[in-house]
Protein backbone atom coordinates (compact mmCIF):
# COMPACT_ATOMS: atom_id res chain seq x y z
CA UNK A 1 0.00 0.00 0.00
CA UNK A 2 2.75 2.01 1.03
CA UNK A 3 4.39 1.76 -2.16
CA UNK A 4 1.27 2.90 -4.28
CA UNK A 5 0.91 6.28 -1.65
CA UNK A 6 4.65 6.82 -2.27
CA UNK A 7 4.21 6.78 -5.91
CA UNK A 8 1.51 8.93 -6.14
CA UNK A 9 3.19 11.53 -3.92
CA UNK A 10 6.11 11.35 -6.15
CA UNK A 11 3.72 12.18 -8.67
CA UNK A 12 2.86 14.71 -7.86
CA UNK A 13 5.87 16.33 -6.75
CA UNK A 14 7.39 15.63 -10.17
CA UNK A 15 4.50 17.35 -11.87
CA UNK A 16 4.22 20.55 -9.15
CA UNK A 17 8.28 21.12 -8.88
CA UNK A 18 8.56 20.48 -12.92
CA UNK A 19 11.25 18.37 -12.91
CA UNK A 20 13.10 19.13 -16.26
CA UNK A 21 13.66 15.69 -16.99
CA UNK A 22 10.02 14.91 -16.69
CA UNK A 23 9.10 17.51 -18.39
CA UNK A 24 11.34 16.49 -21.60
CA UNK A 25 10.25 13.08 -21.80
CA UNK A 26 6.32 14.16 -21.74
CA UNK A 27 6.94 16.58 -24.28
CA UNK A 28 8.97 14.15 -26.74
CA UNK A 29 6.09 11.34 -26.18
CA UNK A 30 3.65 14.25 -27.11
CA UNK A 31 5.63 15.35 -29.98
CA UNK A 32 6.42 11.72 -31.48
CA UNK A 33 2.69 10.98 -30.93
CA UNK A 34 1.23 13.85 -32.14
CA UNK A 35 3.36 13.98 -35.22
CA UNK A 36 2.51 10.34 -36.22
CA UNK A 37 -0.86 10.96 -35.72
CA UNK A 38 -1.37 13.91 -38.01
CA UNK A 39 0.69 12.19 -40.69
CA UNK A 40 -1.74 9.24 -40.63
CA UNK A 41 -4.22 11.25 -40.17
CA UNK A 42 -3.67 12.57 -43.61
CA UNK A 43 -2.68 9.25 -45.67
CA UNK A 44 -5.31 7.37 -43.26
CA UNK A 45 -8.65 9.75 -44.37
CA UNK A 46 -7.51 9.97 -48.15
CA UNK A 47 -6.80 6.34 -48.57
CA UNK A 48 -9.52 5.15 -46.48
CA UNK A 49 -12.15 7.46 -47.90
CA UNK A 50 -10.39 5.87 -51.47
CA UNK A 51 -10.73 2.50 -50.21
CA UNK A 52 -14.47 2.94 -48.87
CA UNK A 53 -16.25 4.44 -51.58
CA UNK A 54 -14.50 2.95 -54.62
CA UNK A 55 -15.03 -0.88 -55.76
CA UNK A 56 -12.03 -2.82 -57.22
CA UNK A 57 -10.52 -6.12 -57.55
CA UNK A 58 -8.92 -7.15 -54.64
CA UNK A 59 -10.57 -4.60 -52.28
CA UNK A 60 -11.70 -7.29 -49.82
CA UNK A 61 -8.44 -8.54 -49.61
CA UNK A 62 -7.15 -5.17 -48.77
CA UNK A 63 -10.04 -4.23 -46.15
CA UNK A 64 -8.62 -7.36 -44.44
CA UNK A 65 -5.43 -6.80 -44.43
CA UNK A 66 -6.12 -3.19 -43.05
CA UNK A 67 -8.29 -4.90 -40.61
CA UNK A 68 -5.58 -7.38 -39.36
CA UNK A 69 -3.24 -4.53 -39.07
CA UNK A 70 -5.55 -2.39 -36.95
CA UNK A 71 -4.15 -5.09 -34.21
CA UNK A 72 -0.89 -5.49 -35.54
CA UNK A 73 1.31 -6.15 -32.48
CA UNK A 74 3.81 -2.91 -32.15
CA UNK A 75 6.65 -5.13 -31.17
CA UNK A 76 7.06 -7.05 -34.55
CA UNK A 77 5.93 -3.62 -35.89
CA UNK A 78 9.40 -2.42 -33.98
CA UNK A 79 11.37 -5.58 -35.11
CA UNK A 80 10.19 -4.56 -39.10
CA UNK A 81 11.09 -1.14 -38.82
CA UNK A 82 14.63 -2.11 -37.06
CA UNK A 83 15.71 -3.81 -39.66
CA UNK A 84 14.62 -1.62 -42.46
CA UNK A 85 16.35 0.97 -40.87
CA UNK A 86 19.62 -0.72 -39.23
CA UNK A 87 22.74 0.71 -40.71
CA UNK A 88 23.14 -2.06 -43.63
CA UNK A 89 19.16 -2.42 -43.63
CA UNK A 90 17.56 -1.38 -46.94
CA UNK A 91 17.18 1.84 -45.56
CA UNK A 92 19.82 2.28 -43.78
CA UNK A 93 20.90 5.43 -45.36
CA UNK A 94 18.58 7.55 -43.57
CA UNK A 95 20.44 7.13 -40.59
CA UNK A 96 17.52 7.90 -38.55
CA UNK A 97 17.16 4.64 -36.36
CA UNK A 98 17.28 5.19 -32.43
CA UNK A 99 16.01 8.88 -33.32
CA UNK A 100 12.79 10.36 -32.29
CA UNK A 101 11.92 10.52 -36.25
CA UNK A 102 12.69 6.37 -36.45
CA UNK A 103 9.95 6.64 -33.90
CA UNK A 104 7.45 8.38 -35.56
CA UNK A 105 7.69 5.85 -38.36
CA UNK A 106 7.32 2.89 -36.56
CA UNK A 107 3.79 4.92 -34.79
CA UNK A 108 2.72 6.31 -37.77
CA UNK A 109 2.84 2.34 -39.39
CA UNK A 110 0.81 1.33 -36.01
CA UNK A 111 -1.96 4.45 -36.08
CA UNK A 112 -2.09 4.08 -40.30
CA UNK A 113 -4.31 1.08 -40.29
CA UNK A 114 -6.67 2.01 -37.52
CA UNK A 115 -7.11 5.62 -38.82
CA UNK A 116 -7.75 3.81 -41.88
CA UNK A 117 -10.07 1.17 -40.87
CA UNK A 118 -12.27 3.69 -38.71
CA UNK A 119 -12.22 6.11 -42.25
CA UNK A 120 -13.49 3.10 -44.47
CA UNK A 121 -16.10 2.20 -41.79
CA UNK A 122 -17.42 5.50 -41.37
CA UNK A 123 -17.60 6.72 -44.93
CA UNK A 124 -19.04 3.27 -46.02
CA UNK A 125 -22.22 3.82 -43.85
CA UNK A 126 -22.71 6.99 -45.47
CA UNK A 127 -26.08 5.89 -47.33
CA UNK A 128 -25.10 5.59 -50.97
CA UNK A 129 -27.56 7.92 -52.11
CA UNK A 130 -26.30 10.96 -49.99
CA UNK A 131 -23.52 10.54 -52.52
CA UNK A 132 -26.06 10.67 -55.30
CA UNK A 133 -27.83 13.85 -53.71
CA UNK A 134 -24.59 16.02 -52.81
CA UNK A 135 -23.71 15.02 -57.04
CA UNK A 136 -27.23 16.57 -57.98
CA UNK A 137 -26.46 19.81 -55.47
CA UNK A 138 -23.67 20.31 -58.18
CA UNK A 139 -20.56 18.91 -56.21
CA UNK A 140 -17.18 18.38 -58.14
CA UNK A 141 -15.69 15.36 -57.47
CA UNK A 142 -13.39 16.77 -54.79
CA UNK A 143 -16.02 18.82 -53.40
CA UNK A 144 -17.93 15.48 -52.93
CA UNK A 145 -14.97 13.90 -50.89
CA UNK A 146 -14.70 16.86 -48.80
CA UNK A 147 -18.35 16.81 -47.81
CA UNK A 148 -18.37 13.09 -47.62
CA UNK A 149 -15.70 13.10 -44.99
CA UNK A 150 -17.15 16.15 -42.83
CA UNK A 151 -20.28 14.47 -42.95
CA UNK A 152 -18.33 11.49 -41.24
CA UNK A 153 -16.29 13.85 -38.93
CA UNK A 154 -17.53 11.69 -36.17
CA UNK A 155 -16.08 8.44 -36.70
CA UNK A 156 -13.17 10.32 -37.80
CA UNK A 157 -12.90 11.86 -34.24
CA UNK A 158 -13.16 8.84 -32.97
CA UNK A 159 -10.55 7.42 -35.30
CA UNK A 160 -8.33 10.07 -33.98
CA UNK A 161 -8.83 9.05 -30.80
CA UNK A 162 -8.15 5.43 -30.96
CA UNK A 163 -5.18 5.99 -33.17
CA UNK A 164 -3.71 8.26 -31.24
CA UNK A 165 -4.61 6.30 -27.69
CA UNK A 166 -2.90 3.12 -29.56
CA UNK A 167 0.65 5.36 -29.96
CA UNK A 168 1.09 7.16 -27.26
CA UNK A 169 0.70 4.24 -24.76
CA UNK A 170 2.64 2.09 -27.04
CA UNK A 171 6.16 0.77 -25.96
CA UNK A 172 7.61 -2.01 -27.81
CA UNK A 173 8.34 -0.57 -30.63
CA UNK A 174 9.49 2.81 -29.32
CA UNK A 175 12.13 0.76 -27.43
CA UNK A 176 13.10 -1.23 -29.99
CA UNK A 177 13.42 1.38 -32.45
CA UNK A 178 14.45 4.64 -30.37
CA UNK A 179 16.22 2.87 -27.93
CA UNK A 180 15.32 4.82 -24.51
CA UNK A 181 18.21 6.99 -24.66
CA UNK A 182 17.95 9.76 -22.37
CA UNK A 183 17.58 13.08 -23.46
CA UNK A 184 17.16 11.84 -27.23
CA UNK A 185 14.45 9.06 -27.31
CA UNK A 186 13.41 8.58 -23.52
CA UNK A 187 9.77 8.34 -23.91
CA UNK A 188 7.26 7.77 -20.85
CA UNK A 189 6.02 4.18 -21.86
CA UNK A 190 9.69 3.32 -22.18
CA UNK A 191 10.43 5.16 -19.29
CA UNK A 192 8.05 3.36 -17.07
CA UNK A 193 9.18 0.02 -18.65
CA UNK A 194 12.72 0.87 -17.47
CA UNK A 195 12.19 2.10 -13.95
CA UNK A 196 10.03 -0.96 -13.26
CA UNK A 197 12.90 -3.17 -14.08
CA UNK A 198 15.37 -0.96 -11.43
CA UNK A 199 12.74 -1.78 -9.02
CA UNK A 200 12.02 2.17 -8.74
CA UNK A 201 8.04 1.41 -8.55
CA UNK A 202 7.53 4.56 -7.31
CA UNK A 203 8.97 6.90 -10.26
CA UNK A 204 7.42 4.31 -12.76
CA UNK A 205 3.65 4.86 -11.23
CA UNK A 206 4.32 8.47 -10.99
CA UNK A 207 5.00 8.65 -14.59
CA UNK A 208 2.36 6.10 -14.86
CA UNK A 209 -0.23 8.50 -13.53
CA UNK A 210 1.63 11.40 -15.63
CA UNK A 211 0.80 9.19 -18.80
CA UNK A 212 -2.59 8.43 -17.99
CA UNK A 213 -3.68 12.28 -17.33
CA UNK A 214 -2.53 13.32 -20.61
CA UNK A 215 -4.30 10.82 -22.29
CA UNK A 216 -7.07 11.86 -20.52
CA UNK A 217 -6.27 15.43 -21.37
CA UNK A 218 -5.94 14.97 -25.21
CA UNK A 219 -9.11 13.14 -25.25
CA UNK A 220 -11.23 15.19 -23.58
CA UNK A 221 -10.42 17.90 -26.04
CA UNK A 222 -11.23 15.83 -29.13
CA UNK A 223 -14.61 14.71 -27.20
CA UNK A 224 -15.41 18.27 -26.71
CA UNK A 225 -14.87 19.19 -30.15
CA UNK A 226 -16.56 15.96 -31.38
CA UNK A 227 -19.37 16.23 -29.07
CA UNK A 228 -20.01 20.15 -30.01
CA UNK A 229 -20.11 19.42 -33.93
CA UNK A 230 -22.56 17.11 -33.12
CA UNK A 231 -24.93 19.27 -31.42
CA UNK A 232 -24.27 22.65 -33.20
CA UNK B 1 -22.36 30.62 -90.53
CA UNK B 2 -23.64 27.45 -88.93
CA UNK B 3 -26.48 28.26 -87.10
CA UNK B 4 -27.68 25.78 -84.52
CA UNK B 5 -30.76 24.04 -84.42
CA UNK B 6 -32.14 24.06 -80.90
CA UNK B 7 -34.72 21.27 -80.34
CA UNK B 8 -37.93 22.09 -78.55
CA UNK B 9 -37.31 19.37 -75.88
CA UNK B 10 -35.48 20.81 -72.64
CA UNK B 11 -34.03 16.90 -72.14
CA UNK B 12 -34.43 14.37 -74.59
CA UNK B 13 -33.65 10.94 -74.08
CA UNK B 14 -33.29 8.07 -76.95
CA UNK B 15 -32.74 4.57 -77.51
CA UNK B 16 -31.42 4.63 -73.94
CA UNK B 17 -30.90 1.45 -72.40
CA UNK B 18 -29.62 0.26 -68.80
CA UNK B 19 -28.51 -3.12 -68.73
CA UNK B 20 -26.73 -4.82 -65.16
CA UNK B 21 -25.15 -8.03 -66.13
CA UNK B 22 -27.30 -9.71 -68.56
CA UNK B 23 -30.51 -8.06 -67.62
CA UNK B 24 -31.53 -5.17 -69.76
CA UNK B 25 -33.81 -3.35 -67.15
CA UNK B 26 -34.05 0.19 -69.10
CA UNK B 27 -34.88 -0.09 -73.07
CA UNK B 28 -37.02 3.79 -73.69
CA UNK B 29 -36.71 4.24 -77.39
CA UNK B 30 -37.51 7.88 -77.01
CA UNK B 31 -39.06 10.16 -74.42
CA UNK B 32 -38.85 13.77 -74.40
CA UNK B 33 -39.36 16.78 -71.38
CA UNK B 34 -41.18 19.77 -72.75
CA UNK B 35 -40.14 23.20 -71.67
CA UNK B 36 -42.72 24.07 -68.33
CA UNK B 37 -44.23 21.17 -68.53
CA UNK B 38 -45.03 18.74 -65.61
CA UNK B 39 -43.78 14.72 -67.27
CA UNK B 40 -44.79 12.25 -64.41
CA UNK B 41 -43.02 8.64 -64.81
CA UNK B 42 -45.81 6.05 -63.70
CA UNK B 43 -44.95 2.37 -63.20
CA UNK B 44 -44.97 -0.18 -60.67
CA UNK B 45 -42.63 -1.26 -58.60
CA UNK B 46 -38.96 -2.53 -60.55
CA UNK B 47 -40.29 -0.60 -63.58
CA UNK B 48 -36.78 0.80 -63.84
CA UNK B 49 -38.99 4.31 -63.05
CA UNK B 50 -35.49 5.27 -60.91
CA UNK B 51 -32.94 4.26 -63.35
CA UNK B 52 -34.47 6.40 -66.09
CA UNK B 53 -34.46 9.41 -63.24
CA UNK B 54 -31.28 9.19 -62.66
CA UNK B 55 -30.59 8.74 -66.14
CA UNK B 56 -32.27 12.01 -67.36
CA UNK B 57 -30.68 13.55 -64.45
CA UNK B 58 -27.08 12.75 -65.28
CA UNK B 59 -26.15 10.99 -62.24
CA UNK B 60 -26.24 7.89 -63.84
CA UNK B 61 -24.75 6.33 -67.33
CA UNK B 62 -26.94 4.66 -69.58
CA UNK B 63 -25.66 1.57 -70.73
CA UNK B 64 -26.35 3.02 -74.20
CA UNK B 65 -28.49 5.27 -75.91
CA UNK B 66 -27.96 9.36 -75.41
CA UNK B 67 -29.62 12.14 -73.31
CA UNK B 68 -29.87 16.07 -74.53
CA UNK B 69 -30.11 18.71 -72.72
CA UNK B 70 -31.66 21.50 -75.00
CA UNK B 71 -30.72 19.52 -78.13
CA UNK B 72 -26.86 19.11 -77.21
CA UNK B 73 -25.99 15.43 -76.69
CA UNK B 74 -23.89 15.62 -73.54
CA UNK B 75 -20.52 14.00 -74.25
CA UNK B 76 -17.91 14.97 -71.36
CA UNK B 77 -17.57 15.15 -67.92
CA UNK B 78 -17.05 18.67 -67.34
CA UNK B 79 -20.08 19.36 -69.41
CA UNK B 80 -21.95 17.02 -66.99
CA UNK B 81 -21.07 18.86 -63.81
CA UNK B 82 -22.11 22.04 -65.49
CA UNK B 83 -25.03 20.94 -66.56
CA UNK B 84 -25.76 19.28 -62.87
CA UNK B 85 -25.78 23.05 -61.87
CA UNK B 86 -28.99 23.88 -63.87
CA UNK B 87 -31.21 20.89 -62.39
CA UNK B 88 -31.99 19.79 -59.22
CA UNK B 89 -32.37 16.45 -57.76
CA UNK B 90 -35.15 15.48 -55.03
CA UNK B 91 -34.93 11.92 -53.84
CA UNK B 92 -37.52 9.90 -51.67
CA UNK B 93 -35.72 10.20 -48.85
CA UNK B 94 -35.04 13.99 -47.75
CA UNK B 95 -30.81 12.83 -47.91
CA UNK B 96 -29.91 16.11 -45.76
CA UNK B 97 -26.56 16.44 -44.78
CA UNK B 98 -25.10 16.35 -40.76
CA UNK B 99 -25.56 20.35 -40.38
CA UNK B 100 -28.28 22.84 -40.47
CA UNK B 101 -31.35 23.30 -42.16
CA UNK B 102 -29.45 26.61 -43.19
CA UNK B 103 -26.62 25.56 -44.19
CA UNK B 104 -28.52 22.74 -45.96
CA UNK B 105 -30.60 24.75 -48.23
CA UNK B 106 -27.22 26.93 -48.84
CA UNK B 107 -25.05 24.38 -49.97
CA UNK B 108 -25.85 23.74 -53.51
CA UNK B 109 -25.92 27.21 -53.80
CA UNK B 110 -22.16 28.00 -52.91
CA UNK B 111 -21.34 24.91 -54.70
CA UNK B 112 -23.22 26.51 -58.01
CA UNK B 113 -20.69 29.96 -56.83
CA UNK B 114 -24.09 31.82 -56.44
CA UNK B 115 -23.25 34.68 -54.07
CA UNK B 116 -23.63 34.89 -50.67
CA UNK B 117 -26.06 37.50 -50.78
CA UNK B 118 -28.41 36.33 -53.30
CA UNK B 119 -28.25 32.54 -51.98
CA UNK B 120 -29.36 34.31 -48.45
CA UNK B 121 -32.26 35.96 -50.09
CA UNK B 122 -32.96 32.38 -52.01
CA UNK B 123 -32.79 30.22 -48.79
CA UNK B 124 -35.20 32.58 -46.65
CA UNK B 125 -37.62 32.59 -49.45
CA UNK B 126 -37.77 29.06 -49.95
CA UNK B 127 -37.47 28.02 -46.57
CA UNK B 128 -40.82 30.71 -46.14
CA UNK B 129 -42.47 29.48 -49.13
CA UNK B 130 -42.49 25.67 -47.84
CA UNK B 131 -43.58 26.77 -44.26
CA UNK B 132 -39.80 25.76 -42.37
CA UNK B 133 -38.40 29.04 -42.22
CA UNK B 134 -38.45 29.02 -38.55
CA UNK B 135 -36.41 25.50 -38.60
CA UNK B 136 -33.58 27.21 -40.33
CA UNK B 137 -31.29 26.83 -36.95
CA UNK B 138 -32.07 23.40 -36.55
CA UNK B 139 -30.09 20.50 -37.25
CA UNK B 140 -31.40 18.54 -39.92
CA UNK B 141 -31.31 15.30 -38.28
CA UNK B 142 -33.78 16.48 -35.74
CA UNK B 143 -36.32 17.19 -38.07
CA UNK B 144 -39.55 15.05 -38.71
CA UNK B 145 -39.99 12.85 -42.12
CA UNK B 146 -42.41 15.68 -42.92
CA UNK B 147 -40.44 18.69 -42.15
CA UNK B 148 -37.16 17.36 -43.54
CA UNK B 149 -39.13 16.71 -46.71
CA UNK B 150 -39.93 20.12 -46.92
CA UNK B 151 -36.41 21.98 -46.18
CA UNK B 152 -35.61 19.11 -49.39
CA UNK B 153 -38.03 20.80 -51.73
CA UNK B 154 -36.93 24.21 -50.62
CA UNK B 155 -33.00 23.24 -51.09
CA UNK B 156 -34.46 21.89 -54.64
CA UNK B 157 -36.16 24.87 -55.52
CA UNK B 158 -33.72 27.19 -53.88
CA UNK B 159 -31.39 26.15 -56.75
CA UNK B 160 -33.88 27.72 -59.41
CA UNK B 161 -32.93 24.55 -61.90
CA UNK B 162 -34.22 24.88 -65.53
CA UNK B 163 -35.34 20.98 -64.80
CA UNK B 164 -36.59 19.56 -61.74
CA UNK B 165 -36.10 15.51 -61.44
CA UNK B 166 -38.55 13.90 -57.97
CA UNK B 167 -38.02 10.28 -57.60
CA UNK B 168 -41.22 9.31 -55.25
CA UNK B 169 -40.89 12.73 -52.93
CA UNK B 170 -44.42 11.96 -50.94
CA UNK B 171 -43.73 8.31 -50.90
CA UNK B 172 -42.77 7.75 -47.14
CA UNK B 173 -45.17 10.28 -45.59
CA UNK B 174 -47.94 9.72 -43.59
CA UNK B 175 -51.49 10.49 -44.85
CA UNK B 176 -52.36 13.47 -43.95
CA UNK B 177 -48.60 15.04 -44.08
CA UNK B 178 -48.59 14.05 -47.56
CA UNK B 179 -51.96 15.64 -48.58
CA UNK B 180 -51.35 18.71 -47.57
CA UNK B 181 -47.14 18.69 -48.94
CA UNK B 182 -49.02 17.84 -52.09
CA UNK B 183 -51.05 20.85 -52.27
CA UNK B 184 -48.16 23.18 -51.45
CA UNK B 185 -46.11 21.49 -54.08
CA UNK B 186 -48.72 21.64 -56.52
CA UNK B 187 -49.19 25.06 -56.22
CA UNK B 188 -45.38 26.09 -56.33
CA UNK B 189 -44.93 23.89 -59.66
CA UNK B 190 -48.26 25.98 -61.29
CA UNK B 191 -46.08 29.51 -60.01
CA UNK B 192 -42.84 28.77 -60.76
CA UNK B 193 -43.44 26.46 -64.50
CA UNK B 194 -40.28 25.04 -64.31
CA UNK B 195 -39.75 21.86 -66.34
CA UNK B 196 -40.52 19.01 -64.35
CA UNK B 197 -40.02 14.83 -64.43
CA UNK B 198 -41.47 13.18 -61.43
CA UNK B 199 -41.53 9.78 -60.68
CA UNK B 200 -44.29 8.08 -58.80
CA UNK B 201 -46.36 4.55 -58.74
CA UNK B 202 -49.01 6.61 -56.86
CA UNK B 203 -51.81 7.35 -59.59
CA UNK B 204 -53.36 9.74 -57.22
CA UNK B 205 -50.47 11.98 -57.78
CA UNK B 206 -50.08 11.87 -61.19
CA UNK B 207 -53.76 12.82 -61.78
CA UNK B 208 -53.25 15.86 -59.48
CA UNK B 209 -49.71 17.15 -61.18
CA UNK B 210 -49.20 15.83 -64.46
CA UNK B 211 -49.24 17.78 -67.59
CA UNK B 212 -48.39 14.34 -69.61
CA UNK B 213 -48.14 10.60 -68.34
CA UNK B 214 -45.68 8.38 -69.14
CA UNK B 215 -46.15 4.38 -68.19
CA UNK B 216 -43.79 2.51 -68.00
CA UNK B 217 -43.80 -1.21 -67.24
CA UNK B 218 -40.96 -3.13 -67.03
CA UNK B 219 -38.35 -1.01 -68.82
CA UNK B 220 -40.71 0.28 -71.45
CA UNK B 221 -42.58 3.59 -72.23
CA UNK B 222 -46.07 1.65 -73.19
CA UNK B 223 -47.69 5.41 -73.39
CA UNK B 224 -47.37 8.78 -72.78
CA UNK B 225 -50.54 11.15 -72.78
CA UNK B 226 -52.74 13.61 -71.02
CA UNK B 227 -53.60 11.97 -67.61
CA UNK B 228 -57.16 11.45 -68.69
CA UNK B 229 -56.15 9.80 -71.74
CA UNK B 230 -54.02 7.19 -70.11
CA UNK B 231 -56.16 6.59 -67.12
CA UNK B 232 -59.17 6.44 -69.06
CA UNK B 233 -58.17 4.70 -72.79
CA UNK B 234 -54.80 2.61 -71.52
CA UNK B 235 -53.41 1.19 -74.59
CA UNK B 236 -53.03 -2.05 -73.47
CA UNK B 237 -54.08 -4.64 -70.63
CA UNK B 238 -50.82 -3.73 -68.78
CA UNK B 239 -50.95 -0.39 -68.63
CA UNK B 240 -55.12 -0.88 -67.92
CA UNK B 241 -53.96 -2.64 -64.97
CA UNK B 242 -51.47 -0.15 -63.49
CA UNK B 243 -53.78 2.63 -63.56
CA UNK B 244 -56.20 0.34 -62.85
CA UNK B 245 -59.01 0.47 -65.47
CA UNK B 246 -61.14 -1.32 -63.25
CA UNK B 247 -62.79 -4.42 -64.90
CA UNK B 248 -60.51 -6.11 -67.44
CA UNK B 249 -62.51 -8.89 -69.35
CA UNK B 250 -61.15 -10.32 -72.74
CA UNK B 251 -63.73 -10.89 -75.54
CA UNK B 252 -64.72 -10.82 -79.31
CA UNK B 253 -66.69 -8.41 -81.06
CA UNK B 254 -69.62 -10.58 -82.46
CA UNK B 255 -71.45 -7.88 -84.66
CA UNK B 256 -71.14 -4.14 -85.06
CA UNK B 257 -74.33 -1.40 -86.37
CA UNK B 258 -73.59 2.23 -86.72
CA UNK B 259 -71.01 2.82 -83.37
CA UNK B 260 -72.88 0.15 -81.52
CA UNK B 261 -71.00 -3.22 -80.88
CA UNK B 262 -71.62 -6.49 -79.70
CA UNK B 263 -68.55 -8.22 -77.52
CA UNK B 264 -69.18 -11.77 -76.65
CA UNK B 265 -66.97 -12.48 -72.96
CA UNK B 266 -67.57 -15.85 -71.48
CA UNK B 267 -71.08 -16.90 -72.34
CA UNK B 268 -72.33 -13.09 -71.91
CA UNK B 269 -72.45 -9.86 -74.69
CA UNK B 270 -72.16 -6.83 -74.02
CA UNK B 271 -72.90 -3.65 -75.83
CA UNK B 272 -69.84 -1.30 -76.46
CA UNK B 273 -70.21 1.99 -77.87
CA UNK B 274 -67.21 1.75 -80.64
CA UNK B 275 -66.37 1.61 -84.15
CA UNK B 276 -64.58 -1.69 -84.53
CA UNK B 277 -65.57 -4.22 -86.79
CA UNK B 278 -66.68 -7.90 -86.20
CA UNK B 279 -64.10 -10.63 -85.00
CA UNK B 280 -61.64 -7.82 -83.97
CA UNK B 281 -60.71 -9.79 -80.69
CA UNK B 282 -60.67 -6.57 -77.72
CA UNK B 283 -59.93 -6.13 -74.06
CA UNK B 284 -63.02 -4.35 -71.96
CA UNK B 285 -61.98 -1.71 -69.64
CA UNK B 286 -65.08 -0.77 -67.50
CA UNK B 287 -64.14 1.39 -64.16
CA UNK B 288 -65.55 -0.02 -61.41
CA UNK B 289 -67.20 3.18 -60.49
CA UNK B 290 -69.52 2.77 -63.37
CA UNK B 291 -70.93 -0.08 -62.29
CA UNK B 292 -74.35 0.83 -60.52
CA UNK B 293 -75.98 -2.23 -58.68
CA UNK B 294 -80.14 -2.70 -58.33
CA UNK B 295 -81.93 -5.15 -56.04
CA UNK B 296 -83.87 -7.90 -58.13
CA UNK B 297 -86.87 -6.17 -57.07
CA UNK B 298 -86.32 -3.28 -58.69
CA UNK B 299 -86.11 -5.22 -62.04
CA UNK B 300 -88.97 -3.11 -63.86
CA UNK B 301 -87.91 0.20 -63.99
CA UNK B 302 -85.96 1.70 -67.45
CA UNK B 303 -83.36 2.84 -67.68
CA UNK B 304 -80.49 4.11 -70.34
CA UNK B 305 -78.10 1.90 -69.29
CA UNK B 306 -77.86 -1.13 -72.20
CA UNK B 307 -76.31 -3.32 -70.21
CA UNK B 308 -78.22 -4.84 -67.56
CA UNK B 309 -76.71 -8.36 -65.68
CA UNK B 310 -78.32 -10.48 -62.87
CA UNK B 311 -75.18 -11.69 -60.65
CA UNK B 312 -74.29 -13.08 -56.96
CA UNK B 313 -72.28 -11.41 -54.61
CA UNK B 314 -69.21 -13.33 -54.33
CA UNK B 315 -67.34 -10.82 -51.94
CA UNK B 316 -67.66 -7.32 -50.23
CA UNK B 317 -64.22 -5.45 -49.63
CA UNK B 318 -63.83 -2.00 -47.83
CA UNK B 319 -61.71 0.59 -49.39
CA UNK B 320 -61.54 3.41 -47.21
CA UNK B 321 -65.50 4.89 -47.88
CA UNK B 322 -66.15 2.44 -49.89
CA UNK B 323 -66.63 -1.08 -50.91
CA UNK B 324 -65.79 -3.11 -53.23
CA UNK B 325 -68.88 -5.45 -54.56
CA UNK B 326 -67.12 -8.38 -56.64
CA UNK B 327 -70.26 -9.99 -58.37
CA UNK B 328 -70.55 -13.36 -60.31
CA UNK B 329 -72.36 -12.90 -63.36
CA UNK B 330 -71.75 -15.08 -65.80
CA UNK B 331 -67.83 -13.32 -66.00
CA UNK B 332 -66.32 -11.62 -62.62
CA UNK B 333 -67.54 -8.04 -62.50
CA UNK B 334 -66.80 -5.57 -60.07
CA UNK B 335 -68.41 -2.69 -58.64
CA UNK B 336 -67.58 -0.01 -56.05
CA UNK B 337 -70.02 1.76 -54.06
CA UNK B 338 -70.30 3.82 -51.08
CA UNK B 339 -71.04 2.33 -47.70
CA UNK B 340 -74.42 4.33 -47.81
CA UNK B 341 -75.79 2.42 -50.41
CA UNK B 342 -74.15 -1.00 -49.33
CA UNK B 343 -76.31 -0.42 -46.06
CA UNK B 344 -79.19 0.56 -47.79
CA UNK B 345 -79.37 -1.90 -49.82
CA UNK B 346 -78.31 -4.36 -47.42
CA UNK B 347 -76.09 -6.33 -49.34
CA UNK B 348 -74.74 -9.32 -48.26
CA UNK B 349 -72.64 -11.68 -49.83
CA UNK B 350 -74.40 -14.77 -51.77
CA UNK B 351 -77.15 -12.10 -52.31
CA UNK B 352 -78.64 -12.08 -55.86
CA UNK B 353 -78.22 -8.28 -57.89
CA UNK B 354 -78.58 -6.43 -61.13
CA UNK B 355 -75.37 -4.92 -62.37
CA UNK B 356 -75.83 -1.81 -65.28
CA UNK B 357 -73.73 -0.23 -67.31
CA UNK B 358 -73.79 1.82 -69.69
CA UNK B 359 -72.64 0.66 -72.97
CA UNK B 360 -70.51 4.54 -73.63
CA UNK B 361 -68.95 4.13 -70.53
CA UNK B 362 -66.48 0.89 -71.75
CA UNK B 363 -62.95 1.77 -73.01
CA UNK B 364 -62.02 -1.42 -75.71
CA UNK B 365 -58.59 -1.92 -76.46
CA UNK B 366 -58.54 -4.07 -80.05
CA UNK B 367 -55.91 -6.91 -80.83
CA UNK B 368 -55.16 -6.88 -84.20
Amino acid sequence: MDLILDGIVQAFKLLIQGDPEVIKICLLSLGVSFSATLISLVFGVSLGVAIGLNRFKGRRFLVTLINTGMGAPPVVVGLIVTIFLWRYGPLGFLHILYTPAAMVVAQCIISLPIIMGFTLASVQQIDPKLRLQIQALGASRGQMLWLLVKESRLPLLAAVMAGFGAIISEVGASMMVGGNILGQTRVLTTAIVMENSKGEFAVAIALSIILMILVYAVNLVLTVVQQRSRLS
Amino acid sequence: MITKVKSIATVAATNLTMSFDVHKILDVSSLQVLPNEVLVIIGPNGSGKTTLLLCLALLMKPTTGDIKYSGETIIDERLILQLRRRIAVVFQEPLLLNSTVWDNVTLGLSLRNVSKNEAKDRAQKWLERFGVANLAKRQARTLSGGEAKRVSLARAFALEPEVLFLDEPFTALDSPTRQALLEDFESVLRETKVSTVMVTHDRNEALVLADRVAVLIRGQIRQVGKPDEVFNYPVDEEVAGFVEAGNILAGEIVSDNEGLAIVETGSREIEVVSNLKTGTKVTICLRHEDVTLALPGAESFTSSARNRFKGKVVRLFPVSSQVRVTIDCGFPLVALITRRSLEGMGLKEGQEVIATFKASSIHLISHK
